[in-house]
């Protein structure tokens, strides 16, 4: 082979690649359908895809991976020239691992637990490299250092579970660039880290392609991850390649309806609008009829779509699109596919109202019990202060562990705080039963006076009164979790009604239905099984499980993280039609900000369980006056190849709250000296309203 | 979407795949074998079980006597087809009652908690830690024998460590999200435990039932042979290998049938609960071992 020849020849070049496996009734179902892709060396190519779209399956595939039960049905894989699939087993493992390197997702559970980190990165290096046991532990700390985590010699000693997420992915990168990789594999690296991580993570993976030039497949449903480390972007959809092309023209002008209606379902920090959701969900595998895969969903669609499968063809941009239209795709404006911006909530009376909230997860030992001692050291919640009118929607937002989902708990009743009260405010009408009677638990506030009486809620959820419970409802993040996997929607549906209105018979059918309807799904499913409905389809039933106790106010636990876009877009419509409609207050918690601009009237930040700034969203997201709330913007992505996110503090995890002082003084990038450790900020009003509210020195010294 | 908008019922489904599998197939069919044995054998009985014949004895297995008979010169043969409806008659009335009671204390306990479930645990400890078989004569030495004693006993021992498997099954339910939604809803402990945590600790408690089924039978077979369990001459699979044990040397007959029966019957079944594990995904192999 000629020295031109080899430098022309891609990297990775795999043609026509089918992959399958055979159901029960004996079919073969197609995950992946001919799939081509060219990788050639020092590029970054992005696959993106919704969940189920075969992305992930390609990518292993790079390496002759495929999942028990999966079967090459067509198609070759080359690296380097060499089939992969031809490849004998002993051949393969010296690949994986060695040429081959792959970043899996969830680092904390690829890692085995039980070894310290650096003797995993010195085993990869003892199977793929000739390096001596002195060399091996050198290049391990090097390797550490290369994925710049702070003093390797230290961490090396270090078991997975004693390092933070971020901490954890960078030794996974660090062990993938042990066998000195070619071919780099990132299977959807930073899902699941936090926004300032994962900006950190993304960082390091850019500054490693700039200064080894190795060749990366990244692997992400996250436009804005792909836009940030990718030059070319291959879009995936019900396992078929449908647009590729270079990362600006995919993500700005592509030209294909699915990445355009992806694009437009993506909430931006810019804008306080709903994104447009894609109606419909992709085919399950082998499921595609004889046409254009997309064409059910398509806002482009023609007659010819459903009877012929297009081609994957050039198109202008320097793409290659499988469809026939590709051209009209630019006519589906942005624009014109997302909805005008909402309107906030006008409504001012107080619904529910935190004072001086304090929730610690701390045992007490007996003895201290018994002395009546409270438990030692910070309380996880500390001093939250918050107010949430009728009908409006608050967001708590915050790094994991700031003890967002803590707050939610403590006012769903299911965690007791130490500290603090909780009041709720309903209608007067329903004094009876609000007062609880027997029990003094809940007190009113304005007895005797017409008008709406605020109730303190009981700390513990069965010593509030049955009404005050129906006011307030919870819709959790995981639609797997939220739902009984042995209950059909039906009986779902039912428990609320049940219990707070009597329903039976026809008038508990006819209601269910009603609300069925109400969000988006029929009647027919009814009898559906959690197991038999979509990651979506689970989260509609949750939430009409919640509205149809017909709540003041709703708790909207990360609703829609664990969604794809497409249908985080669809769910997050379907809440604000609901708000708008039955006039439901939210406290939404939530670690992802453009999510928030899309659905809060009000923001609250939080930093290990201590509010750090509270105001209207337009004027927190416009003029964030927090070091905190400025780092957590600064952080987010946006799928936009020139966006840059700004790292304005290190991606440190703290394990809990200082004794002392400003909870963010370890982090903070504008620290004043010792006023910080010292002393709690006070609170102090950014606009002359007061409504926009801080938490910092720095705003006194000024 | 592929699945039927009509879910077939949970157990169907597992009955199903239960059968499907060669190991439930052959276990199912030798436990329904022995059940309706065990019914008909009255009926299919050649001989008075308790005919004794001084000129009968040890005779081999024959045209007349079709196992050959023991010592007293009674028919192996008759006997061994009504030795199992004593045993079964308990057992499939203490297990279910063991279920039942281990199951829902330990569905309680997990969802509960706190100081009730630490004392509580600890008592099934030092229950589990003693030998089964001495906690077992202790109350049978003190109440004496017969069905009253026997059922209430295996009912609970073999209770207790049901109460073990059912809380930690439960615990794995609890923290689930459902579980807390409907606790925020205000449903009382009762309706928690009836309509989030029973359903989904059903699977594992039936697995757990079949396994002590097949446990209780060893026991109560051992009970017989030690001379605790059925009196004579009521025909019993553990007394006819007892009496049996003299002779084997030179009348192995009287001994084997009994043996061969009781153990077919305890494989079945072993096979059927492995099978029924697999079906509703509960696997034996990754439980703490009791």
């Amino acid at each position: 082979m000629t020295d031109v020849a080899s430098s022309a020849q891609p990297l990775l070049d795999i043609r026509g690649l089918s992959v399958g496996y055979t159901d029960r009734a004996g079919r073969v179902r197609e995950v992946l359908r001919d799939v081509d892709l060219c990788v050639h060396a020092g590029q970054t190519l992005g696959l993106v895809g919704e969940s189920g779209s075969g992305k992930s399956t390609l990518a292993l595939a790079a390496m002759a991976y495929l999942k028990p039960g999966l079967r090459r049905t067509a198609g070759s894989v080359r690296f380097q020239g060499q089939d992969l699939f031809e490849l004998p087993e002993a051949a393969l493992q010296r690949l994986r691992g060695g040429v081959v390197g792959l970043v899996p997702q969830n680092a904390g559970q690829a890692l085995t637990p039980t070894s310290r980190v650096g003797a995993q990165i010195e085993e990869s290096l003892r199977l793929h490299t000739a390096l001596g046991v002195d060399a091996r532990r050198a290049r391990a700390l090097e390797l550490l250092e290369q994925v710049r985590l702070p003093q390797p010699a230290l961490l090396a000693r270090r078991y997975p579970h004693e390092l933070s997420g971020g901490q954890q992915q960078r030794v996974a990168i660090a062990m993938a660039l042990a066998g000195g990789p070619r071919l780099l594999l990132l299977d959807e690296p930073t899902t699941g880290l936090d926004v300032t991580t994962q900006a950190h993570v993304l960082d390091l993976l850019r500054e490693l392609h700039r200064s080894t030039g190795t060749t990366m497949v990244y692997v992400s449903h996250d436009l804005g991850a792909i836009a940030r480390v990718c030059d070319r972007v291959s879009v995936m959809y019900a396992g078929e390649l449908v647009l590729e092309g270079p990362a600006r023209g995919v993500l700005r002008q592509p030209a294909h309806p699915y990445p355009r209606g992806l694009l437009a379902s993506i909430p931006r920090l810019s804008a306080a609008r709903l994104p447009a959701s894609l109606p419909g969900r992709p085919p399950a595998p082998g499921e595609a009829g004889a046409g254009c895969a997309f064409a059910p969903r398509c806002g482009l669609v023609q007659p010819r779509c459903a009877t012929e499968r297009p081609v994957l063809r050039d198109v202008p941009g320097a793409m290659r699109a499988r469809c026939h239209y590709a051209e009209r795709a630019h006519g589906l404006d942005a624009p014109a596919l997302s909805t005008p911006p909402r309107e906030p909530a006008g409504l001012t009376d107080a619904l529910l109202e935190l004072r001086d909230l304090g929730v610690s997860y701390a045992r007490r030992g007996w003895i201290d019990q018994l002395a009546g001692r409270p438990p030692a050291g910070p309380m996880t919640v500390d001093g939250v202060d918050l107010t949430l009118a009728r009908g409006q929607v608050l967001a708590l937002v915050g790094e994991s562990g700031s003890g967002k989902s803590t707050v939610l708990k403590a006012v769903a009743g299911l965690l007791a705080p130490a500290r603090g009260t909780m009041r709720l405010t309903a209608p007067v009408d329903v004094e009876g039963d609000l007062t609880g009677a027997s029990n003094g638990d809940a007190t009113t506030a304005r007895r005797g006076d017409a008008g709406p009486q605020a109730v303190t809620l009981a700390p513990d959820v069965t010593r509030r009164a049955r009404d005050v419970l129906r006011r307030i409802q919870l819709v959790f993040q995981n639609p797997d979790d939220s739902l009984n996997p042995r209950h059909t929607v039906a009986t779902a549906l039912a428990q609320p009604l049940q219990l707070y209105f009597g329903l039976s018979g026809v008038a508990l059918r006819e209601r269910s239905i009603e609300w069925l309807e109400r969000v988006r799904l029929g009647a027919h499913y009814l009898d559906r099984l959690p197991g038999q409905m979509s990651g979506g389809e689970k989260q509609r039933v949750a939430i009409a499980r919640a509205f149809a106790a017909e709540p003041d106010l709703v708790l909207c636990d990360e609703v829609t993280s664990a969604l794809d876009v497409s249908v985080q877009a669809a769910v997050l419509d379907l809440l604000e039609t609901l708000r708008r409609e039955r006039g439901t207050a939210y406290l939404v918690v939530s670690h992802d900000l453009a999510v928030v601009r899309a659905l809060a009237d009000r923001v609250a930040v939080l930093y290990q369980g201590r509010l750090c700034e509270v105001g209207p969203a337009a004027d927190v997201y416009a003029r964030p006056s927090h070091p905190y709330t400025e780092v957590l913007l600064g952080a987010v992505l946006e799928p936009d190849p020139d966006h840059v996110p700004r790292l304005l503090a290190q991606d440190v995890v703290e394990a809990g709250p200082p004794a002392r002082g400003c909870a963010f003084q370890r982090r903070c990038p504008k620290r004043l000296g010792p006023v910080c450790d010292e002393q709690v900020p006070p609170w102090r009003a950014v606009d002359v309203a007061g409504r926009h509210r801080v938490r910092c020195h720095l705003h006194l010294a000024v | 979407m592929t699945t039927p908008a009509r879910p077939a019922g949970h157990w169907g489904q597992v009955l199903r795949d239960l059968v499907a599998r060669p190991s439930g197939a052959v276990g199912l069919a030798l436990v329904l074998l022995h059940l309706a044995l065990a019914a008909s054998s009255p009926w299919l009985a050649t001989h008075d079980y308790k005919a004794v014949s001084p000129t009968l004895m040890l005779l081999p297995p024959g045209a007349e006597h079709w196992f050959g008979t023991d010592h007293l010169g009674r028919d192996v043969y008759t006997r061994t087809l009504l030795g199992g409806r004593e045993a079964l008659l308990v057992t499939l009335v203490a297990t279910p009652v063991a279920v039942l009671w281990g199951g829902l204390l330990g569905v309680y306990l997990g969802l509960v908690g706190g100081r009730l479930d630490d004392v509580l645990m600890r008592v099934v400890d030092a229950l589990l830690s003693l030998p089964w078989i001495l906690k077992m004569l202790l109350l049978i030495v003190t109440f004496g024998t017969g069905l009253a004693v026997l059922v209430p006993t295996l009912a609970f021992f073999y209770g207790v460590p049901v109460i073990r498997i059912a809380r930690a099954a439960a615990h794995n339910v609890v923290a689930r999200d459902f579980v807390l939604a409907a606790r925020a809803r205000g449903h009382g402990r009762l309706a928690v435990i009836r309509r989030e945590l029973l359903p989904n600790v059903l699977d594992a408690l039936m697995v757990e039932g079949a396994m002590r089924w097949s446990w209780m039978l060893l026991a109560f077979s051992s009970l017989s042979f030690l001379g605790f369990g059925v009196s004579p001459p009521t025909p019993d699979w553990g007394l006819m290998v007892a009496d049996a044990r003299s002779y084997l040397p030179i009348a192995p007959w009287a001994g084997l049938f009994p043996i061969v029966a009781l153990s077919s019957l305890i494989i079945g079944i072993n096979l059927t609960a492995d099978a029924l594990a697999k079906a509703v995904g509960v696997d034996r192999a990754q439980k703490a071992p009791i």
